[in-house]
């Protein structure tokens, strides 16, 4: 009986995850799938196939795009960990108490307003007639209006900017939970700051910066606002290019495949980083 | 308490009956197509209420297109982008023109949206708003742009801005002198006009600053200063022309292009009283030219211009003379597919180097 009761009390809480996996994340995909595996041969006919993801393959603009998308993100996601460390390794072993706690809530502060909003930030200081490009001039230091917005680099700084809180939340967590004597006992043993940082704060802090990396990743990889505001008439970003298909083009059968195909390559790219840094996703989700 | 309870049973069950021909209006149309003063009039008069979802052509076809024409139960999309919907998704239902009044409307764009709108024997459109797209310039840094090729001139290099979209592809074509309208029914002489303008456009991609994708953005580069020729729509630079008389819209050598936005009824929308009502309401010559006033843009009303502003008319004015009017090139229904074959040209402009 009572053993009963704890089942019933099981599912129930497990039905909210449930429903939330199958509702929101299973039967949606089963659709778009569908979807994507239909090919249209005129107005309202259809065929079974997979024509679709051939396009793909056999259009180079699609998987460059892809490709572009992919290293940029992987660029951003290294850039935003060496950006990111130190900042948490300072917050989590440097100070204490009230600072730490202010310190902590001045990297949350940005994202207490919309993605959009801050995007828009970016576009007022690195426009031609903005904020960054004005201040130069007037110091002399340029001749003429400088344009900073609309190529890779805006890209670039934008998705550091939206992503680095979710690379600093893993480490400072992380590095809290390395104990301070073991880093004094490696200077009692003639470690320099280097080998300590190579020998035991970097090893023990790998789930940490494997768990923001694939979150940073994701999120470049996802992100659709940013690199079609900040970027410019080259920047395509494959997110662009699944709303282009989905919208303008009203074809949903090959922006299907390419959702599909964004969720599959994303995840071996991930799978491939974990691999190589030799972590496991259960190491990395669970122990932080 | 009992007492009570039936009691308030009965007041709602009175004031449902009340409101059951007062129905909610749910309205896909374009910015500034359903002011708010417009919106309290009709609230007021028919005791109907009206709520607004602002879009483009694009995502309105996409947005009925997932619902399969429910959701909606007015939208407004342009004329040209009707019969193919219909044909591909089937997201209208005909219009019943017993329940529209036809006086309103000026005959010839009535008729003529009428036979731009028919599939399989039924009209599905009935026109509302109608302007141009072309150019617009800052003349006082940019006076030699004319045409749409001229977007492409080393005196602008760099200031230039034009969306990557199908008006574009339709606009240079006409300027390089070819005829993009009469190719629509052949698709094998619409892929040679189109790859000429790929080579053209794709030539053109450095003059171009950056591909502007929403209004607002268009209206700010050209404020601004930092883009001084662009292609937009005419009331985009009529509206600058109030901030900054330098700015202007232009009617291009080759022919603005024209567009009519329609009024169409969703498949399966559920207020169609409500719908004709409404439809009924803003042709009335003083509703649609308040209509014009915050949209920018003429209407399709019988003696709607009489009641616009003085300034806006000076600007229609300037920038349209006869001539120019009487070239306006106005946009034929897009055959189904064609889309497929622009929208492979326009990618391979943004992947050019």
């Amino acid at each position: 009986m009572v053993s009963d009761r704890s089942r019933l009390g099981f599912y129930l809480l497990l039905a909210p995850i449930l429903l939330w996996l199958v509702v929101l994340i299973i039967l949606p995909h089963i659709g778009l799938f569908l979807v994507s595996i239909s090919e249209k041969i005129g107005p309202r006919e259809y065929e079974t196939g997979f024509d679709n993801y051939a396009v793909f393959f056999t259009e180079p603009l699609y998987w460059r795009t892809f490709a572009r998308t992919a290293i940029m993100s992987i660029m951003t996601t290294a850039l935003t960990l060496i950006l990111g460390f130190p900042i948490a390794y300072y917050i989590a072993k440097l100070t204490r108490g009230r600072t730490k706690t202010t310190l902590f809530l001045m990297c949350m502060i940005p994202f207490w307003v919309s993605e959009l909003v801050r995007t828009f930030g970016w576009m007022i200081l690195l426009r031609e007639t903005g904020v960054i490009s004005n201040t130069l001039q007037y110091l002399g230091l340029v001749n003429g209006p400088i344009e900073m917005l609309y190529n890779d680099a805006a890209i670039m700084v934008g998705l550091v900017y939206t992503s680095i809180l979710f690379m600093v939340v893993p480490l400072v967590t992380t590095l809290d939970s390395l104990d301070d004597s073991l880093i004094e006992a490696g200077y009692d043993l003639g470690g320099t700051s280097t080998s300590i940082m190579r020998e035991i704060v970097i090893p023990h802090a790998m789930p940490g910066i494997v768990s923001g990396c694939i979150v940073v990743f994701m999120l470049s990889l996802g992100n659709y606002l940013t690199p079609i505001l900040l970027g410019g008439k080259d920047s395509l970003w494959f997110t662009g290019m699944i709303y282009t298909q989905f919208i303008t083009r009203f074809n949903w059968e090959l922006g299907s495949a390419f959702g599909f195909l964004l969720l599959a390559l994303s995840s071996l790219v991930v799978f491939l980083g974990l691999k190589f840094s030799g972590q496991s996703l259960s190491e990395t989700m669970g122990r932080p | 308490m009992k007492y009570s309870l039936v009691s308030s049973f009965v007041v709602a069950s009175l004031l449902t009956a009340h409101t059951a021909q007062a129905e909610t209006l749910r309205l896909l149309t374009w910015g500034g197509y359903a002011p708010e003063e417009v919106i309290a009039k009709f609230e007021a008069e028919t005791g109907h209420t009206v709520e607004v979802t602002t879009s483009n052509n694009e995502e309105m076809i996409a947005k009925l297109r997932a619902t399969n024409g429910g959701g909606f139960d007015l939208a407004q999309p342009s004329q040209d982008r009707i019969t193919s919907a219909q044909e591909e998704f089937g997201i209208y239902k005909p219009i019943d023109m017993s329940r529209v009044n036809a006086d309103l409307f000026i005959p010839s764009m009535l008729s003529a949206t009428a036979g731009n709108t028919t599939f399989d024997g039924d009209v599905y459109g009935l026109p509302h708003v109608w302007g141009t797209s072309g150019l617009v310039v800052n003349t006082a840094m940019a006076g030699d742009v004319q045409d749409y090729t001229d977007l492409c001139d080393a005196s602008v290099a760099g200031k230039v801005s034009y969306r990557l979209k199908r008006p574009t592809l339709i606009g240079f074509a006409y300027s390089m002198g070819l005829d993009p309208f009469a190719a629509y029914g052949d698709a094998d002489a619409y892929q040679g006009i189109l790859d000429q303008v790929e080579a053209k456009l794709t030539e053109c991609k450095p003059n171009v600053k950056t591909y502007w994708g929403g209004g607002d953005e268009i209206k700010n580069l050209l404020r601004s200063g930092e883009v001084v020729a662009s292609m937009a729509w005419d009331t985009g630079g009529w509206q600058l022309n109030a901030d900054n008389p330098d700015i202007t819209f232009v009617a291009p050598e080759a022919g603005a292009l024209g567009w009519i936005d329609t009024f169409v009824l969703p498949a399966r929308g559920r207020a169609d009283d409500a719908a004709y009502d409404w439809i009924n309401f803003v042709m009335q010559p003083e509703i649609a030219a308040m209509i014009t006033n915050t949209a920018g843009n003429f209407t399709a009303a019988v003696d709607g211009d009489a009641g616009v502003s003085a300034d806006l008319k000076a600007r229609y004015q300037g920038s349209f003379d006869q001539t120019a009017i009487d070239n306006i090139k106005w946009y034929p229904p897009v055959p189904a597919g064609l889309e497929a074959l622009e929208g492979a040209t326009l990618d391979r402009i943004n992947a050019a180097n």
